[in-house]
């Protein structure tokens, strides 16, 4: 990997955050001039009036700094962003908006990383399989059941499980993360409840996911079929597996890799929604509190984090594919 | 369009040349079933939807018209709602407004990425770098996050507001897929061979690899349609959506808010999830079916 890769990764990486925040910082100026006052304006019509409001509407006069010129204010609120400081909530005056997040995100990234990467792998599989030519007919079957799954949105398959699993069969828990009353600790009885709770979710993201993966995958393995490389190691007498995973799938799967840096923005963007159908504590719950009590700097902040995660995920996946695909050298043409 | 629409009993009037194109149109449809199951769906959804305004009372839509939670029955064939309204007039009212959103959005999502793809694609330099610079910052970025942003500023959208809001950050898709494409084009010898017979750059995006570019051009409509529909309900899903507009994605947002699934009110938000999800699979296979045209490579053997 050379340095000047390296650095245009990371200079894409700063680029994205930076254009997140100023499209934070521009949109509500542009909606309307003073955005606190929009925003308490909002609140009222809404009925809204927490106690202690002239408190709030001081603070955040004070933390923007309206008064000051637009430029200065730009790179204030750059400044608080860097340090992941996002002021008091609403809602939740006088917390933290960054502590309310920090303490969201774990939740969601175990519930999504988790259901991404058991996603990729079997969908590789199934993939693999599908479009190879000595993989039994039983296989074929799997197109027309995950094709159509492949075509629906998450939260709305959730929909689907949660009335199916835990409301009919009663298999499930209905939503949350945990058992209301557990205790949160390092035990396994906690850990084995965390799992039950997040099967569902999981499934839902998985399920339709998996789909995705497979479709791409056999495309890629019926066009690796033909290549000279599958011939050759036919013709030194390979055994069939070593085949099937050393030169068949070692191909395919790189555009794959590549797809999966691509796809993770939308798959972020689907599961904050599964977390809403499921009451999953996660990111997206804290999201749709923030936006039924019309929290505006919260739902930034939260905005704000996704889409830093997300670079960061393609960050790290486009560091990592030098070291997947061996052929590849960066240089610049 | 269709191809399945060819009646083969008008034959005496055609010229034997329209009747084997005709023929090959039917033939190319054998080989790609998906495309017409694609295209057949869509098209019952549209004349449904077309057509039912004339059929169904639209009275039925407003709240307290019946009683509350009533299980489907031969009155209310899909049952009623929470607000007393009649759950099939209003997914007869709803799925025109979806597939509104999602048209205009696809519509203008497409005119922005195909231009911006052709530019990309097509001119080396500084203008096809910083195209494509700009593309992928935004391809980097959820587009249904900056949505939620922006939605939850405007607050009272409509669905053609909506529906413009989401075109503007639905078609870096586009882009790239059309940008790819014109890229492995402008390195065939049509082009170089245009270019010497004098043709511009404009010319030859617009005579020379427009035309080849169709069946691309119309699976990006799909997509971005479907990705339009996909962003329209994520926003509806969150409270985000018309709220005065019974699209089927308020449907599904009221539902939940009203907990339809734990009380068992499986009518409630079945019913535009159905319709959701048959919209999906048709433009789903309408793509698919697409592409095989588009790229010989995925072409069935017969």
């Amino acid at each position: 990997m050379s340095l000047g890769y390296l650095l245009r990764r990371v200079g894409m990486f700063l680029l994205v955050v930076w254009v997140a925040a100023s499209i934070n910082f521009v949109i509500p100026r542009l909606a309307r001039g003073d955005p606190i006052q929009a925003q308490f304006a909002q609140l009222e019509t809404l009925g809204i009036r927490t106690s202690g409001m002239d408190q709030v509407v001081a603070a955040y006069k004070k933390r923007l700094g309206l008064d000051r010129p637009m430029v200065e204010q730009y790179f204030s609120y750059l400044w608080n962003v860097a340090r992941f400081d996002f002021g008091p909530s609403i809602t939740y005056f006088p917390a933290d908006i960054g502590r309310l997040i920090v303490q969201r995100l774990p939740w969601t990234i175990g519930l999504l990383t988790a259901s991404t990467i058991i996603a990729f792998i079997v969908g590789n599989l199934l993939g693999a399989l599908l479009g190879w030519p000595g993989s039994s007919r039983w296989v074929k079957w799997l197109v027309p059941v995950l094709m159509p799954l492949s075509a629906i949105p998450y939260y709305l398959l959730g929909l689907i499980l949660i009335f199916t699993f835990a409301f009919t069969f009663r298999l499930f828990p209905l939503g949350g993360a945990y058992s209301t009353g557990a205790k949160i600790e390092l035990a396994p009885a906690f850990t084995l409840d965390i799992l039950y709770h997040s099967i569902l979710p999981a499934l839902s993201i998985v399920l339709s996911v998996t789909g995705f993966w497979m479709l791409g995958m056999r495309g890629m393995m019926v066009t690796n079929m033909g290549e000279d490389y599958m011939i050759m190691a036919e013709a030194k007498g390979l055994s069939p597996m070593r085949i099937f995973l050393r030169y068949a799938m070692r191909n395919a799967m790189l555009p794959q890799v590549t797809g999966l840096a691509l796809t993770f923005g939308g798959i972020i963007a689907g599961s904050v929604l599964v977390e809403v159908i499921f009451d999953y504590p996660g990111m997206g719950w804290i999201l749709w509190y923030a936006i039924r009590a019309t929290d505006y700097f919260l739902i930034q902040g939260i905005v704000f984090v996704l889409v830093v995660s997300v670079a960061l995920a393609m960050l790290v996946l486009d560091l990592l594919y030098p070291f997947v695909d061996r052929r590849i050298v960066y240089v610049r043409r | 369009m269709s191809a399945a629409s060819a009646a083969p009993a008008t034959t005496e009037s055609r010229s034997p040349e329209t009747w084997s194109r005709r023929r090959e149109w039917i033939s190319y449809g054998r080989r790609n079933p998906t495309l017409i199951a694609g295209l057949t769906i869509i098209t019952v959804i549209v004349v449904f939807g077309l057509l039912a305004p004339f059929i169904i009372d639209q009275d039925a839509t407003r709240t307290t018209a019946f009683s509350k939670d009533l299980p489907p029955s031969l009155d209310h064939p899909l049952g009623t709602d929470s607000f007393g309204r009649d759950m099939l007039a209003l997914i007869v009212v709803g799925t025109p407004q979806t597939v509104k959103i999602g048209l205009i959005a696809g519509f203008m999502a497409l005119i922005i990425g195909s231009t911006l793809g052709f530019i990309q694609g097509f001119y080396r330099g500084p203008i096809g770098t910083s195209v494509r610079g700009v593309t992928d910052v935004t391809l980097t970025i959820p587009a249904l996050l900056i949505l939620i942003t922006v939605a939850s500023q405007v607050r009272q959208v409509t669905v053609e507001s909506m529906a413009i809001i989401i075109a503007l950050l639905a078609w870096p898709g586009t882009t790239r897929a059309i940008g790819s494409q014109v890229l492995s084009m402008r390195e065939r010898a049509f082009v170089p061979i245009a270019r010497f017979n004098g043709m511009s750059g404009m010319e030859i995006i617009f005579k020379e690899l427009m035309p080849n570019m169709l069946p691309y051009l119309g699976a990006s409509f799909v997509a971005a349609v479907s990705t339009a529909i996909l962003f329209a309900i994520g926003l509806e899903v969150l409270g985000l959506g018309p709220q005065t507009t019974n699209t089927l994605g308020m449907t599904i947002y009221w539902s939940q808010l009203h907990s339809a699934v734990i009380r068992g009110l499986w009518w409630w938000w079945l019913s535009p999830m159905v319709v959701i999800v048959t919209l999906f699979i048709g433009l789903f296979l309408i793509s698919h079916g697409l592409d095989e045209l588009a790229n010989p490579r995925l072409r069935r053997r017969v």
